[in-house]
């Protein structure tokens, strides 16, 4: 699956996610703006992980501070 | 010359990250409560007694869950051992830190798990840490509870391999995630079989057999159930009947062993050659001769000490039911170990709680975040065998005044 695919794939799973309803774009940060808890971070993290079959092991998680940085890195680990 | 004197240099302070965490201790202070994390026992009466700010409390969060410290051979076996050994061993496992009570204490575990090997560390802690940090290493993947304790965490944290968390207790989130390790990777499972939070326990049957079905290791951390779950009091994982399926089981001795200590047994057959190469073991002291000693003494007591186990089945059972009857949410719906967790509305109500049941003579834990799943504030009682069945009825007198003083049911 391409970038684009990819992108328009995760952005339909983070929707719930999206309590806030924050314009999201490649910059937008999980953690700074759109101030995710751990219990959501991994909901998410699973979400993701089930709709792409793959595993964002915590280490990869660690590198994955926008929501450009997570398409990139999944578009990467579905290979 | 410049300007750039040492006055000029913008200093950062590496405190300026733990604001938050002061300032939500201020606030917390600030409404007047007792600080729920620096309590004194002034003096300790008994495994279920101490005085605490001058008067007598009864103790309900000490994870001494078969109240060893206070047995008489536990006792007798420490002096002794600190007449004829001394203080401390001032060495290494690996270089002078090895005395015959250390092989003791490991023999005494072998044959109370009916296990080939057993390793003791100094803490529990440190066995979580030094096994996992050194079995799993790079391009290995570590699948673990995502409600593990802090010791499996920072394990993980210390070694080098891809670290997969799976929703809480959920075997079909685990199995998914094992199936998508590459080919070729080596897996370790870490489960525990009470989850000490909430008190709830695993489905070790299940999700052990999916792990072996998927080529893992297996890690259980028993340190909330020896000595008091399965037949012989040897964890969740004996009974569920799988304790021969699991590759190292964890526990500790500062739970129901009564003094302090962590350690692995295994039949794995290269077990051994871990004293050498896992780092927490080797870089630091090894417990004191009269730690080593309670701990052998004690550990051989629990293997002949089934009515105990009963009698603090009965406990638990008791306070559970009271405390529900009395309308407390509590962390499990049926009693599944000795913890009894009880679900408090915030952290303030519940540091409320925690002080009007000190102030009628209880002490149970204050748990909150991190430490907590889910952002619960809890109050969590541990119970202890020694527990007498009208210390129980008192405590639930007490939960009953304060709970309805403050408002909580």
């Amino acid at each position: 699956m391409d970038r684009a695919a990819t992108a328009e794939k995760i952005a339909q799973q983070i929707e719930p996610f999206n309590k806030k309803g924050v314009a999201i774009t490649e910059e937008t940060s999980f953690a700074g703006d759109l101030e995710w808890d751990s219990l959501t971070v991994m909901d998410f993290v699973a979400a993701i992980e089930d709709e792409f079959d793959i595993i964002i092991s915590m280490n990869q998680q660690a590198e994955i501070e926008t929501y450009g940085q997570l398409i990139d890195a999944v578009t990467k680990l579905q290979g | 010359m410049n300007d750039m004197t040492p006055n000029a240099i913008a200093k950062t302070d590496l405190f300026s990250r733990f604001d938050p965490l002061i300032q939500q201790r201020q606030s917390l202070l600030d409404t007047g409560v007792t600080d729920p994390f620096s309590l004194v026992m002034e003096k300790v009466l008994s495994p279920t007694t101490a005085i605490c700010s001058g008067r007598e409390t009864i103790l309900l969060g000490t994870y001494n869950y078969m109240g060893m410290t206070f047995d008489p051979d536990v006792i007798a076996a420490g002096k002794r051992a600190l007449d004829e050994f001394g203080a401390g061993t001032t060495g290494s496992r690996v270089l002078n830190g090895t005395y015959a009570g250390h092989r003791a204490v490991e023999d005494a575990l072998k044959e109370f798990y009916a296990m080939d090997h057993a390793m003791v560390f100094s803490t529990g802690y440190q066995a979580n840490l030094g096994i996992i940090s050194t079995i799993a290493g790079k391009g290995d993947y570590i699948v673990l509870d995502i409600d593990s304790h802090a010791s499996i965490w920072d394990g993980c944290k210390m070694g080098d391999a891809e670290v997969v968390p799976f929703k809480h207790n959920d075997i079909e989130a685990m199995e998914k995630r094992l199936k998508r390790i590459p080919a070729g990777a080596g897996k370790l499972v870490i489960l525990e079989g009470v989850y000490s939070m909430l008190g709830d326990i695993a489905p070790l049957r299940e999700m052990i057999r999916v792990a072996k079905e998927n080529g893992a290791m297996v890690l259980v951390d028993e340190a909330h159930s020896l000595g008091f779950i399965g037949p012989n009091g040897r964890g969740v994982a004996e009974d569920q009947g799988v304790l021969d399926e699991v590759d190292f089981v964890i526990g500790t001795f500062s739970k129901s062993v009564g003094t302090v200590g962590g350690f692995c047994v295994s039949n794995h057959p290269k077990f051994e050659i871990l004293r050498l190469v896992c780092r927490p073991y080797v870089f630091t002291a090894s417990l004191p001769p009269s730690v080593v000693a309670t701990a052998a003494t004690s550990i051989r007591k629990l293997m002949h000490a089934g009515e105990k186990r009963a009698h603090l089945w009965e406990n638990s059972r008791t306070l559970h039911k009271a405390l529900r009857d009395l309308g407390f949410p509590l962390g499990t719906s049926e009693p599944q170990s000795a913890i009894i967790a009880v679900i408090m509305p915030d952290l303030e109500r519940g540091a409320m709680m925690w002080e009007a049941l000190l102030r009628e003579g209880l002490y149970v834990n204050l748990a909150r975040p991190p430490a907590t799943p889910a952002g619960m504030t809890l109050l969590r009682c541990s119970l202890c065998a020694e527990h007498t069945a009208e210390q129980v009825q008192v405590i639930i007198g007490m939960f009953e005044r304060a709970g309805r003083a403050m408002g909580i049911i």
